[in-house]
Parts: structure tokens; sequence; C-alpha cells
């Protein structure tokens, strides 16, 4: 840790496997990240690179069967979360940890009045009585930029529009001063003008209340602009991880370099087609022996199908796992 | 709310004088004359006098208006003589059974209790057994218990009442004989014993009933349970940290009822009509049986009446299980 402060949350070794039909499909492999107090950091990868997973992992929140945490430890205030007691971990979920979900349009409970879902929490982990989380929930209402507050907590979701109603997942995820909000894919499910809207108000209330964020996008232009750090994951596995300003302007692995040459520019001619990377995502059948991205790699040379490179730091905080080297275009040595 | 109550009232009404059209002209259309009953010892102009008097004789259509009349006006004006002791109905010709030339709905009236304590409790032990197991059978999928759930469900909704009626009988009764097979109408509950004497004749009928109806309510609830603990918001309740008993029987059970409350109060009619053949096999004497015993007897005006009066029970719990659907899902309005 380069600047010696304690991480509010530390993953080592964490590994994930859906046991299904087929198989088992390996969708975290041995990931480890930790999360320093008020950091904001970015997660990206394609769809199916274990993003999610990871951090639904990190909460007990896969429904199990068919997920099983097999091994790793998520350390957060002291405690295992993946040894303690359910009971423990029900009190760090939406206390310790708050989450917000990709699709706001079904996150919330369609039955119940969005008062009552934002006062829940308050109620169990707080303490509070009726009247004291009442007031709380207006108060976050207010503070996650929902005109007539009052009056709408006795509103349905359905009377939210889709911004309103990720507006209310944040009031709901920052109800109990959460140390640490993990926000999957926060933004997706809205169009562009509210995503911004949204992306805003998180900076916000960052600055406000000083917690750490772990943001899960596929949007490398959001990660620029609002994470400090960023972790690339490919094949649950991080293959780059590091400060967004080096990993973005010195990109070492060849998959984040491929990845930011599909962010179209609006800068300079046109291309003529869009830049994609050539095939899918790997379904891992087993631990992954050998680079999961060496057959769509343009550099992968013979040791990448043998061997799984293990992640080298490159000065900096700043990680790789790849054996390709940028600067000489060659093996890396270590 | 209520505008939609009452427009969904006054469409009925044509619904409804369609079905009695369509109920009173088919059972009419029947076979049998109406003075079967009548012993054959009786002089032949003597019978047609009778039959001159039950006003069988008239065309259709006239007797038709004439039932009609009868059903919406004169019947329920007597209900409310009955009730409020006043004299409003007196002097008004009533619907007259064939069989007994006593008013349809004094029978009516004589048979419901019987009914409505047997069938009904079938019912309500039904959905108290059925769902449960509907909401274990999901959060426990693929368990030992939701097979056996399943196991049981499959047989109770293929295997006939009138079967596993006779089977209960043959176990119950005639080899352990711990029930009676034959229920009697006649028991008065006054003390203890004649409570537990109730009790057990009413247990055989009850228990095939109930398994019967427990056997469809626990697939719905199972089904729609299973539906929504895979929506997202339960991942946010739990993601909230609520205990798994806030999420199953908050959050969960609050959207799995929606579907089934319909269903269950689209059954209730069933309660009226459906049991015919249940009553029949424990000889409860309930308005199955009666309907039974009125088509054997060509009792035409209690077929038509009792016919009726279940299609009626039918269009009113379809609009009552609407009005639930309302208040139990606020995204549904009606204007």
């Amino acid at each position: 840790m380069p600047d010696g402060a304690q991480p509010v949350l530390d993953v080592k070794g964490l590994k994930t496997v859906f046991r299904t039909r087929g198989g088992e499909i390996h969708a975290v492999n041995s990931v480890s990240f930790d999360l320093r107090p008020g950091e904001l950091l970015g997660v990206v990868g394609e769809s199916g690179s274990g993003k999610s997973v990871t951090m639904m992992s990190l909460m007990g929140l896969l429904p199990s069967p068919p997920a099983d945490v097999r091994a790793g430890e998520v350390i957060f205030e002291g405690h295992d979360l993946l040894k303690c007691s359910d009971e423990h971990l029900r009190s760090v979920r939406g206390a310790g940890i708050g989450f917000i979900f990709q699709d706001p349009m079904t996150s919330l409970n369609p039955v119940f009045t969005v008062g009552f879902q934002i006062m829940e929490p308050l109620r169990k982990h707080m303490g509070m009585d009726k009247a004291q989380a009442r007031k709380r929930a207006q108060e976050l209402l207010e503070l996650v930029g929902i005109p007539d507050a009052g009056q709408r907590l006795k509103d349905f979701p359905h009377q939210f529009s889709g911004g309103m109603r990720q507006r209310v997942m944040i009031a709901i995820a920052l109800a109990c001063d959460p140390k640490v909000l993990i926000a999957d894919e926060p933004t997706t499910a809205l169009d562009v003008t509210i995503q911004a809207q949204i992306i805003e108000l998180v900076r916000e209330l960052r600055t406000k209340l000083g917690m750490a964020i772990v943001w899960i996008t596929h949007d490398l232009g959001v990660i620029a602009g609002i994470a400090d750090r960023v972790m690339v994951m490919y094949g649950g596995q991080i293959v780059e991880q590091g400060p967004v300003k080096t990993v973005l302007g010195n990109p070492q692995h060849p998959y984040t370099r491929a990845l930011l040459t599909t962010v179209p520019s609006v800068r300079g001619a046109r291309t003529a087609k869009l830049n994609t990377i050539e095939g899918q995502p790997p379904i891992l059948k087993a631990a992954p022996v050998a680079c999961a991205f060496h057959d769509r790699c343009p550099q992968a040379f013979d040791r990448c199908a043998r061997e799984n490179p293990a992640r080298i730091p490159v000065g900096g905080g700043h990680d790789v796992a790849c054996f390709w080297d940028p600067a000489t275009n060659g093996a890396r040595n270590g | 709310m209520l505008t939609f109550i009452l427009r969904r009232i006054l469409t009925a009404i044509p619904t409804l004088l369609l079905i009695s059209l369509v109920i009173f002209f088919l059972v009419d259309l029947a076979p049998g004359s109406p003075a079967s009953e009548i012993p054959l010892t009786v002089p032949a102009e003597v019978r047609a006098k009778i039959l001159e008097s039950m006003g069988v004789n008239d065309p259709v259509y006239v007797r038709y208006g004439l039932w009609l009349k009868q059903f919406v006006w004169v019947e329920p004006l007597n209900l409310f003589d009955h009730f409020f002791g006043t004299t409003f109905a007196e002097g008004q010709q009533r619907i007259i059974s064939y069989q007994t030339r006593s008013p349809v709905f004094d029978m009516i009236v004589q048979r419901i209790p019987q009914t409505m304590t047997v069938i009904g409790t079938a019912y309500l032990i039904g959905i108290m057994i059925a769902l449960p197991i509907g909401i274990y059978s999901a959060y426990r999928q693929y368990s030992w218990f939701d097979q056996a759930g399943t196991f049981f469900a499959m047989v109770g909704f293929s295997v006939p009442t009138f079967f596993t009626g006779v089977l209960l009988i043959v176990i119950f009764s005639v080899k352990l004989g711990w029930f009676p097979s034959i229920y009697d109408t006649t028991l008065k509950v006054e003390d203890w014993e004649s409570f537990l004497k109730q009790a057990r004749q009413m247990a055989l009928p009850v228990t095939v009933l109930a398994l019967f109806n427990a056997a469809s309510i626990s697939r719905y609830m199972r089904s729609s349970v299973l539906d929504n603990l895979g929506q997202d918001y339960v991942r946010t309740a739990r993601a909230k940290g609520m205990s798994e008993r806030t999420v199953l029987l908050g959050h969960v059970l609050r959207n799995s009822l929606i579907p089934v409350v319909t269903v269950i109060a689209l059954g209730i009619p069933s309660i009226f009509g459906g049991a015919i053949i249940t009553e029949q096999v424990f000889k409860v004497n309930g308005l199955g049986a009666a309907l039974i015993g009125a088509i054997h007897a060509n009792d035409l005006p209690m077929v038509q009446t009792l016919t009726f009066i279940f299609a009626t029970l039918i269009v009113t719990f379809n609009l009552i299980a609407d009005i639930l659907y309302g208040i139990l899902d606020p995204r549904i309005r009606y204007v």
C-alpha cells in the first residue's frame, strides 16, 4: 500500500464457481483487491468477465445453488465476510456496505411504497422508530435530489421514472451511512442524460459523505471521468489494476489496450468501422491454466498458452497479469 | 374504484340475463314430465289438473318471464321480510319446486348450512395447507420437501374425489371404524359431545375436498413464489440486510399472493356447486345433493334456480377477484 492507509475492504484469493448441468463454470478465479477509505474504484470488463459476480460473492448475494464461493477471504471491519455468521453478514449488508443495482425498474419491490423500502434498513440497522425513520427517509430523498420528498415517500415505485427510481435505490443504499458503496452498472439501464445526472449525483455524494465506492461498468468513459483507480477484469480475473491515469494513459495488458481502441473518438477523421475485439470472452469450465485472453490476443506467444500469468507490479501501484511487455514488444522479465 | 365497481355490476346484468335465458331454455328442453313423481294411481284428469295448477302448460316465454320476476324481485323481497319481519312479499307467487310444492328458496336455505360447513371448511383448510406448502416448496426448490409436495399435488389433482372419498370410507369407516361414512344432517351441535360427533362426521368429506383443493392451490402458490424469488427486488431486500423471514414473508409473499388470491376467489363458487360428487359420496344433504335430486325428479324450477345461483356466484366472485387484485397490486388502479 503506497499511502499506508488501512483498506476498508480487503479481498484475497476469491474463487466462485457455478455448478450447472453442463459442469462447473469458474466465474471468479483468485481475485484479490483492496479498497481504501474514500476512494472510487472502477471495475471494467466485457459482459461475462466476472465483475458483478465478484461483488455479489463478497456479500453472499449469489443464489446458492448454483453459485459456490470456494475460497478466499473478504475482510471488512476485522471480520471475514465469507466465514462469519449469517447474522453478522446481514448486519453488514445495507449498513456497512450499500448496494446499487443495474436495473432500477425491477430492483424496487412494486407493492411497497418507496418510503417503506427506504425505512426498512433504517429501522433494522439503526434501531429507529417509525417517526425517526420517516424523517431520515425524507432527508435521504432530498439528498439524492428528489423534489417534494415528503409527499413522494407515500408513492409506489411505478410512479417514479427510471432515473428517479435509481435515485431511490441510491437513497436506500446510503440509508445507514455505509463505509462502502458497491454500484453494479448503475447507469447501464438509463438513457444518457439521466446517466450523466446519476454520475454527477454520486460524485457529489462522495465528496459530501466520504464513503469508498466500487463502480462496476463497461463504459471506459465513465471510469475516466470519476474513478481514482481502475481494475480491468477478464475471464474472472483481474488482468490489470492501477491508478486511472496510468492504466488508461499507459495500458500494459493487450486486453486493456484493445478495450481502449474500441472507444470511438469524436475528434479527427471518422473510422470506416467501429473497432472491435475479435472473438468471445471465454467460458471457463475449469480453473484457468493458461492466459484466458491468449486466443484473442494479438501479442500471444507460446508461453501464454502454457501458463496463467500472475499479476506483476510495474510501478506506481500499477500491476498487470501478462507476459508481454509493450515497452519492448517482447517477453516481460519476471 | 367505486365507478369501476358500479360499471362492472351494470355490465354484469346483461351477462346474467343471457345466462339465465340459456339456462332456462336448455333445462326446459330436457325430456321428462314433472308429473312423473305423481303416483300412477292418480286418475288422468286429476293429473292434468295438477299439471295445470303447476303452470307447466304455459308457453315457455311466459314461464321464463314469471321465473325471472320471481327470482329477482319476489325472492329478494321474501328474504328482506325474513330478516326484518316486514310483509312486502305477502301474497306474491314464489318459485315453487315441482317435487315438494314448497318454495325453492326454502329448500335452498335449508341446504346451505350443510354445504357451507363441510365444503367451506374444506376449502379453508385446503388454502391453509396449500399456502405454506407452496411457499416452502418454492423456497427449497427441488428439495425432498418440494418433491414430496409435487407428488402430493399430482396425486391430489389427478385422483378424482369420488375415488379418494370411497377409499377413505373403506379404510377409515369400514375397516377401522373411526369415522362414520354418512353425514347426519339432523345432528345439532349443543355440547362438547355433539361437537365431537360433528367433527368426526365432517372429517372424511373435509379431508377429501381439502386435499383436492390444496393440490391445485399449492401448485399456483409454488410457481408464483418461484417467479418472485428470482426478481431483482428480492436481491435488493437481501442487500439491505433483511432477514430471510422478512424477504420471504414480507417482500415475496405479498407479490406472490396477487395471482393466487384471484385463483382462490374464483374457486369459491365451486364451494357451492363443484362439490356435488363429494356430497353424494358422503350423503351430505347440501346444495349439490339438492341439484342432483332435482334433476332426477324433473324438478325444473329447482334446477334452473340452483344453476342460475351458481352462475351468479361465478360472476360475483369474478368481480371480487378483480377488486382484490386492485387492492393487492398498487400498479393496478381502476378508473
